[in-house]
């Protein structure tokens, strides 16, 4: 297993309020798995999301990642974990406004001390993967929503990492071009192996994914009976992906 | 990247970091043009002592003259006997300075001898007073003889002349210098522009050196004799010595001042220099116990008593000038470090997301504060140009400053006809010196404002830069832009 959480909680402490984001998740994902994570909001998918990608800690439990529990990694080991194994995607883009295409992904490779020419090279590869090698000198505002997720996922695909972790990958965007990002992230699993583990609200994303998980409030629980006309159909897994050889 | 990002950062955010900028700048150059300000009212200060005080010299040796001590001056101006009464009449004598007592040349090489003394000099300061007029016309059995200028003959009457001509007064300073050692003295802070300055040869001869001032006002030359006591000297240089100086109308060797004079083996200003500035109190103090009746003056006691608007200038610059510059540093810093706090405050989720990205705290921190350091420069620079021209402004706009020192001779009751002129001959007005402020720049200076303006950056951004390292990329990307 790629990830083992045992009994994993999150607590949030506001005033004098206590809020419980994750309460206890015992959750197993397989290497090269295509994980949708669901939930209505508040329900704690961001946290869990978090919490896999090494950007927070768990306030108790263990969560084990390739064999070693991220809650007792110190924050040099958590930044180290960070810019080795995962790729990240938000829903917000969050590219370096002042930054052109192409240093936006190069902002991936700068903890990995690579020399300016090799970080030139790995991001312009990175950016004509997903067909924007043409839009690589334009900053952030010139660029379409779908562009800039793009820009993102070249960003988060640059270090060719074991997990790419997206949070609300299409929540921003219009439909078509909602479908054409979750096509290329499902293309780039497809052909590459790594894990994809998406946060959306979306049931038609979600059904794009090897397996789903339901929150509601920091608990797993069983996903909701939807019975919308066709929603069976949606809701179904969507079949293993062939193993790479 | 690193460069990159800062410049793109930067130009983004143009106006802030102008703000920042500017904020910067004006703390700085009001350091610069008050730090200008003072070391011109410095350079001023400096150019007063040294003009009443010579080069070198950083401790002067005198003897008050006590009072009632020596008979008065006589230059008889009472006819002889009855056959000269309303005849004309001459009279030259050279006197030391008033108010002054000797001291023994021997003491020269006593102070000389003192720990903390690098090495010490001495001078005799004379005048030379040229009188003449008409006996006064004799009226009854009125005595003769031994009246002087400045007050009658101890036990005579004053006889009230019927008519008495009016007695002219001519004058002349002459300072008696060490020859062998004129980088002390009254001529250390002199020049001689025209002709030579005096040799260890001149010891004993009659040679003088004249100011600019009295040679261009008596037509004299070098080459030229000038009648000294009724010896004649010959001119062998001119000297011009800075402006509102107590300097002498002419300089003699020493010798033959106290020859002229009969001052043998006298002078009556010692001037010492230290072996180093810290000594120079300690000097003083074994001077005391050495002379005890002596006043001891060092360049810090004269610089007390100078008054005027120079003083006046000194006190604005040491207290208003220099608090004003440090609250205006301080508020500029405060101001920077606030913009640069807020600018990170403003990018939390940008800096969360390269913290998501494995960028560790300290490259972020690096990078905050490698903007603030370029803005910090670029406010250093403006500093400094606006510093220098508020420096250049205060050079062009200040008035010329004077400073006032020493107090005028008084005329003892009952003085005769013509005294006052002779108490004017004699000397003890007095002394002011009139100075131009100018407010210089140097590059230490300037190097100096870009070092503040730079730390003022490096502050900010390091405070900028903590906030940015404090933040944990969950909490960070969980903000709203």
């Amino acid at each position: 297993m790629l990830y083992d959480l045992s009994g994993v909680t999150k607590r949030y402490t506001q005033g004098r309020k206590t809020v419980d984001a994750l309460a206890g998740i015992d959750l197993q994902i397989a290497d090269g798995e295509f994980l949708a994570i669901q939930g209505s909001t508040g329900s704690g998918k961001t946290t869990l999301l978090q919490m896999l990608g090494a950007l927070d800690r768990p306030s108790s439990g263990s969560l084990v990642y390739e064999g070693r529990d991220v809650a007792k990694l110190g924050e040099g080991d958590l930044a180290e974990l960070r810019s080795h194994s995962y790729g990240f995607v938000f829903q917000s883009f969050n590219l370096i406004p002042t930054l052109t295409a192409q240093e936006n992904v190069e902002t991936a490779l700068v903890p990995w001390h690579v020399s300016g020419d090799e970080r030139r090279r790995r991001a312009a590869e990175a950016l004509a993967g997903v067909n924007l090698a043409d839009r690589a000198r334009h900053i952030p505002s010139e660029l379409s929503g779908g562009e800039q997720q793009r820009v993102a996922i070249a960003r988060a695909l640059v270090r060719e990492p074991k997990v790419i972790l997206a949070d609300e990958p299409t929540g921003n965007l219009d439909e078509r071009t909602r479908d054409d990002i979750i096509g290329l992230l499902e293309e780039l699993w497809r052909e590459r192996g790594q894990t994809l583990i998406v946060v959306t609200h979306d049931t038609w994303v979600a059904g794009r994914a090897s397996r789903r998980i339901w929150l509601v409030a920091g608990k797993l629980e069983a996903p909701p009976v939807d019975d919308r006309p066709g929603a069976e159909a949606a809701a179904a897994p969507a079949p293993e992906p062939a193993l790479q050889a | 990247m690193f460069f990159t990002y800062i410049y793109r950062e930067l130009r983004r955010r143009h106006r802030q970091a102008l703000l920042t900028a500017l904020g910067l700048a004006v703390g700085v150059a009001l350091v610069v043009a008050v730090t200008a300000y003072a070391g011109g009212v410095r350079d001023a200060q400096d150019e007063v002592l040294q003009s009443l005080y010579g080069v070198g010299t950083d401790i002067t040796v005198s003897q008050t003259a006590k009072q009632g001590e020596g008979g008065p001056q006589s230059f008889g101006m009472q006819p002889p006997d009855a056959s000269q009464s309303g005849k004309k009449f001459t009279r030259d004598a050279i006197t030391a300075s008033p108010g002054q007592e000797s001291l023994a040349a021997t003491r020269v090489e006593t102070i000389s001898g003192l720990d903390g003394v690098a090495v010490a000099s001495g001078s005799l300061s004379l005048s030379s007073i040229h009188v003449e007029g008409s006996f006064a016309e004799m009226s009854g059995g009125g005595s003769a003889g031994g009246g002087s200028a400045t007050q009658p003959a101890a036990g005579a009457t004053p006889q009230a002349a019927a008519s008495q001509a009016p007695i002219k007064v001519s004058s002349f300073s002459i300072s008696g210098v060490d020859v062998t050692d004129l980088e002390l003295g009254p001529l250390s802070s002199g020049e001689v522009t025209t002709g030579r300055s005096f040799a260890s040869a001149d010891t004993n001869a009659n040679v003088a050196l004249v100011t600019k001032a009295y040679a261009k006002q008596n037509s004299l030359a070098v080459g030229d004799v000038k009648k000294i006591g009724g010896v004649k000297f010959e001119i062998v240089g001119i000297v011009t010595l800075p402006s509102g100086s107590t300097s002498s109308d002419l300089y003699i060797p020493l010798a033959r001042a106290q020859q002229l004079s009969d001052n043998a083996g006298k002078v009556n200003q010692i001037y010492v220099r230290a072996d180093s500035a810290q000594s120079i109190a300690a000097v003083k103090k074994e001077i005391k116990a050495t002379l005890p009746k002596a006043t001891v003056t060092t360049a810090q006691d004269l610089a007390d008593q100078v008054s005027g608007s120079l003083a006046s200038a000194s006190n604005l610059a040491d207290t208003l000038g220099k608090w004003l510059a440090i609250a205006a540093l301080v508020a500029a810093f405060a101001v920077a470090s606030l913009l640069t706090v807020s600018a990170v405050s403003r990018r939390v989720r940008e800096f969360g997301t390269l913290k998501a990205l494995g960028w560790k705290s300290r490259r972020i921190v690096g990078q905050v504060l490698g903007e603030s350091v370029v803005t910090g420069l670029a406010g250093g620079v403006i500093g400094v140009a606006l510093g220098i021209a508020g420096a250049r402004l205060i050079t062009a706009l200040s008035p010329d400053l004077q400073a006032t020192m020493g107090s005028s001779a008084q005329l003892p009751a009952g003085a005769p006809p013509g005294a006052g002129a002779m108490a004017e001959a004699l000397g003890g007005a007095a002394q002011t010196v009139t100075v131009q402020l100018a407010a210089p720049i140097s590059l230490d200076l300037a190097l100096l404002a870009v070092g503040l303006a730079l730390t003022g950056g490096l502050l900010a951004g390091g405070l900028g830069g903590w906030r940015a390292s404090r933040l944990r990329p969950a909490d960070a990307l969980r903000r709203l832009d």
